[in-house]
Order: structure tokens, then C-alpha cells, then sequence
């Protein structure tokens, strides 16, 4: 049925598109985000709904179920995951984006297109398969499927060189030809590559790759819609590929790395072992619940340093308990928050404002620097990347030039931490061994509900 | 459209996605992730294009996984954006606590 004619679905487009530029503009304000991402919602309803009202639909009982599928996968999976998993089904909805990208444009490719038009869908269809797998391996590396360290043998490199050198002969001869077998060879390279980008991007640089990734999503998007010459698929996927760049960028920015050096680092870097601790034999002071409850009480300034640790322990409740505590009797407690602490940006932001910690107790890490000098006790809560001096002394190390907060300028610092082995970076942490330092071994949240009772019993 | 129309609406459509997030704090960075993945689900609308005028069972058959695919990017991507934008959401009773204290 044909219920609105060519120009009221193009009115339709419109209209969604500038609902999708209001919802990305919307997201710089914390209390307008979450209209802003409803009014992204809006548009993508308006788009489907004008397209669906406006065009004659062969198989609308296969598509309907095909969505109703997908509907169904999505939202449990959405719904029921954990915050602290959540950058990893970003990364899973982002590659299964990026696949139905590479197969739109393998149909459009059977409708025999002319030379410019196979040219946009060989690149969609690299590029679409690239981001498949990659988003999955980087899903893998969060869920600890696949080991968060830099995946790397010898001759990598090359073999990704003539991987990427096939792909472009591939897309030539399709180009050329216009033959299918063509376009499934780079589909397939397209596959290949993008696990074998991804697996030598250690640990913490894999959110700038999600980010990465979500770009490459969004070029491929804008190329199905070159090729559909459907004006929204073309503004949307260029939108997310410009301002995916734009936020990789300054992703990279805030931990200290360029993008280039991201990818292409890992074919270069000879030491991965980073700080040459000498051994684990060295004295740690570790200190129990108790004491630190003591040392909290003679502790006017207070900075809380929370990490990933924190999250996967399900802590960041207790945390926020404590501080408020605290908080009541006086002392000045605040969190400070590193660009990365988490697995993406912002990601404890959002675990701390999901456990009702006031917005304005956040404090961002060029700000809290300043602090620590006139701070008494920093707790460092199953953060240690974040902390760690190899990344100012050591140019060997995988973080290094990463900033970091300098906890070690305080009177004293306390790690709750629930082992002494390297954090996700694989990297040993020099501080341990400063005489300033004690730790607190132990599952965070467990040695957090001693600290409380211990503080409470206290009053 | 033409071609020089479809390139045009490229050209300024990048320099309105480096002008949006030019200014996002750190804070938002993963939110605003999350809702640029949730919107280059609209590949969704190219899945149904093709899906719609696919006349062999194969072409039908991919088509229709391109349409689950972008289903579950797009409906997945919102649905996981909002769950974490609540948290930023205001808090009166908490403003309230601190004044009473």
C-alpha cells in the first residue's frame, strides 16, 4: 500500500534527521540526554514508519517477524545486562550494525549497479565486515573470552599488509567485473581483517577501538546509503562516522595516546613487559579494615579513587555509603575520576550516579591533581592503571604517556585491591612498593562492608 | 539524486558531526557512544529496502538476516542508552537530604 507519496517520505527523512542531530547535541547535557536519546528514537520510528507508509513491500510478513527476531534479542540483552558489562554489548550491537551494513550492500550488489555504484559497495562491504568482527573480538577481550592482552606472532604484520593489499585487489576485479564471487572474497578478507586489527590492541586501549569501530560502522551505513541513494542513511552514518572520529580522538587524547599509535603501535613496540619490578619478593605493607576505619577517622581530606575493580565487585554502592558517612561527620570526601576508570570514558560515571553519588562529588582528574597535595588519605578502590608512575617514568611501558592521577602526592594511600597482580594494562605498579602506601587485600566489596562496620562501630 | 547532490549532503554532514560533539565532557563520552551506535542502526531502513524487493529465496534470506542484525543494533543501542542516561537523570530527594544536614 502506498499511503504517502515521494515527497512526504522525504519530509519524513528530514524530520528524522534532524531528530538524530538534536538527539547527538542533546547528549552533551547530563539532564537533557535522556530526552535527547528518546527524540533519536523518535526519528528512527519516523523513518521506518514514512519508508514502510510510502513504498509497495514484497515479504512484509518475513520482515515483520525478521524485526520481531531482533526485537527479541535486543531488549532482554539491553534490559538485563550489567553496567559493568555494558561497553561490551555496545561493542556486540555495533558489529551485528556494522554486518548488516556489509549485507545490505552484498544484496545491492545483485542488482547489477554501474561502476561508481560498485566502488561505494566494495568499500561498505569491507568495511561493514571489518567492523563485525572486530567489535566481536573486542567483545571478547571485555568478557575475558579472549585474553585483554596484546594478541601478537610474528609476521602479523605482513600478513595484514597482504590481507589488506588482497582486499584492494579484490575490490578492483569486483569493480572491474562486477562479478558476486568478487564481493564475497572481500567480504571474507573483510572478516579475516578485522579479527587480526583487533587482537594486538592490548587491554586498555580497546574503548578507543569500540570507539574506532563505531565510526567505521557509521562510513559503512553512509556507503549503503550512497548506494540506496537514500539521503537518510547517508546523513545518519556520516554524522556517527565524523563525530565517532571526533570522539576517538579526543578519547585518545584523555589517556595520553594517539589513534595511530594505538593501531599501528603494537606492530612496532619490542617491550610489552613494561616496569622490571624485581620481582614480587618486595615488601608491601598490607593493613586490615580495621585499621584502615582508624585511619579514615583522623583524615579531614579525602579523595576516593575508584576503578574498574570497584565495579566488578559490585561495590560502588558501598563506596557511596562510605563517603556519605563520612561525608556526615565532617570530613571532605570526593571521587576522583580518571577519563578511562572503567573500561570507556565515563563509564564510572555512570556506576556512580547509578548508586545516587551527587553529580558534583565527581571530580575530574585535572582538577583532583591539584588537590592531593593537601589531601590526607587517598583510596585507591580496584583501580590500578589509572595510578600507576610507569606511565610518566617508564617510555617502555604500555601505557606510557598516559596521564595518570598522582596519588602518591597525598599523606598517605590505601589500596583496597584484591590481589597484588597487574590490572588490565598487564602492567606492575611500582607504587605498591612506596612506603606511603598500604593495601588492603581482598575482594573490594567484602573489604568495603568491614570498612563500613568498622567506621559505624566507630561513632 | 544526483551525484552532486548525495555529495554535498555528505561534505556538510561531516562537519555537523565534528560540530555536535565538539564539546561533550569526558563524563558523557560513553553515552554518547552508545547513541551514535544506536543510530547507525538505521541501516535498519536499507535492511527493509532490500528485504522489500528481494524476488529470490536467497537474497530474501540475507536480506532478512540484515533486518534482524539491525534490529538488534538499533532497538539495543537506544534501549541500553536510556538504561544508562537514567542514572544522570536529577535527583531531588538527594538534593533535599543534603539541605536538611
Amino acid at each position: 500500500m502506498k499511503l504517502l507519496d515521494e515527497s512526504a517520505v522525504l519530509a519524513g527523512y528530514l524530520i528524522a534527521a534532524v531528530l538524530f542531530i538534536l538527539a547527538l547535541k542533546g547528549l552533551s547535557s547530563p539532564r537533557r540526554a535522556r530526552r535527547a536519546n528518546r527524540l533519536g528514537a523518535a526519528g528512527a520510528i519516523v523513518a521506518i514508519a514514512v519508508y514502510v507508509l510510502g513504498h509497495d513491500i514484497a515479504n512484509a510478513a518475513w520482515i515483520a517477524g525478521a524485526v520481531l527476531v531482533g526485537i527479541l534479542v535486543a531488549v532482554p540483552a539491553a534490559r538485563r545486562v550489567q553496567m559493568t558489562q555494558m561497553p561490551q554489548l555496545v561493542a556486540a550491537f555495533n558489529g551485528v550494525g556494522g554486518g548488516a551494513a556489509a549485507l545490505v550492500a552484498v544484496v545491492e550488489f545483485t542488482h547489477g549497479p554501474d561502476g561508481w555504484a560498485r566502488s561505494v559497495i566494495a568499500f561498505t562491504v569491507f568495511i561493514g565486515g571489518l567492523s563485525l568482527t572486530g567489535s566481536f573480538v573486542t567483545f571478547g577481550k571485555l568478557q575475558g573470552i579472549i585474553t585483554s592482552r596484546a594478541v601478537m606472532f610474528p609476521g602479523l604484520g605482513v600478513l595484514l599488509a597482504v590481507l589488506v593489499a588482497g582486499a584492494v585487489a579484490s575490490a578492483v576485479a569486483m569493480v572491474l567485473t562486477g562479478s558476486m564471487l568478487y564481493a564475497i572474497v572481500l567480504l571474507a578478507l573483510g572478516l579475516v581483517v578485522g579479527v587480526l586489527f583487533v587482537l594486538p590492541i592490548g587491554g586498555a586501549d580497546v574503548p578507543i577501538v569500540i570507539s574506532l569501530l563505531n565510526a567505521f560502522t557509521g562510513l559503512a551505513v553512509a556507503g549503503s546509503g550512497l548506494v540506496l541513494s537514500n539521503v537518510l542513511l547517508l546523513i545518519a552514518g556520516t554524522l556517527v562516522g565524523a563525530s565517532g572520529t571526533i570522539l576517538t580522538v579526543s578519547m585518545a587524547t584523555a589517556m595520553g595516546r594517539s589513534v595511530p599509535g594505538i593501531v599501528f603501535g603494537a606492530f612496532r613496540s619490542t617491550s610489552s613487559g613494561g616496569v622490571d619490578a624485581g620481582g614480587p619478593d618486595r615488601p608491601v605493607r598490607t593493613v586490615s579494615a580495621a585499621d584502615v576505619a582508624i585511619l579514615l577517622e583522623y583524615s579531614s581530606r579525602i579523595v576516593i579513587v575508584p576503578g574498574y575493580g570497584l565495579a566488578v565487585a559490585q561495590a560502588h554502592h558501598a563506596a557511596a555509603e562510605l563517603a556519605e558517612i563520612l561525608t556526615a561527620r565532617g570530613a571532605d570526601v570526593v571521587f576522583g575520576i580518571h577519563p578511562v576508570a572503567g573500561r570507556m570514558p565515563g563509564h564510572m560515571n555512570v556506576l556512580l550516579a547509578e548508586a545516587n553519588v551527587p553529580y558534583e562529588s565527581l571530580v575530574e582528574m585535572d582538577v583532583v591533581n591539584g588537590q592531593f597535595k593537601s589531601t590526607d588519605l587517598v583510596l585507591v578502590i580496584g583501580a590500578n592503571d589509572v595510578v600507576n608512575p610507569a606511565a610518566q617514568s617508564s617510555p617502555g611501558s604500555p601505557i606510557y604517556g598516559m596521564p595518570i592521577l598522582h596519588v602518591a602526592e597525598a599523606q598517605q594511600v590505601i589500596f583496597l585491591k584484591r590481589s597484588l597482580k597487574p590490572g588490565f594494562a598487564g602492567i606492575e605498579n611500582e607504587l605498591f612498593f612506596d612506603p606511603k602506601v598500604s593495601i588492603a587485600l581482598g575482594d573490594a566489596k567484602a573489604t568495603l562492608s568491614e570498612l563500613l562496620t568498622a567506621v559505624k562501630a566507630g561513632v | 539524486m544526483d551525484l552532486f547532490g548525495l555529495v554535498t549532503i555528505t561534505v556538510l554532514a561531516v562537519f555537523l558531526g565534528f560540530e555536535v560533539v565538539s564539546k561533550v565532557s569526558s563524563t558523557l563520552h560513553t553515552p554518547l557512544m552508545s547513541e551514535a551506535n544506536a543510530i547507525h542502526g538505521i541501516i535498519l531502513l536499507g535492511a527493509i529496502m532490500v528485504a522489500g524487493q528481494a524476488d529470490d529465496p536467497l537474497i530474501l534470506a540475507v536480506s532478512l538476516l540484515a533486518v534482524v542484525l539491525a534490529t538488534i543494533n538499533i532497538v539495543g543501542g537506544f534501549v541500553v542508552t536510556d538504561r544508562m542516561l537514567v542514572m544522570f537523570a536529577a535527583k531531588p530527594r538527594r538534593a533535599r537530604k543534603d539541605d536538611a544536614s
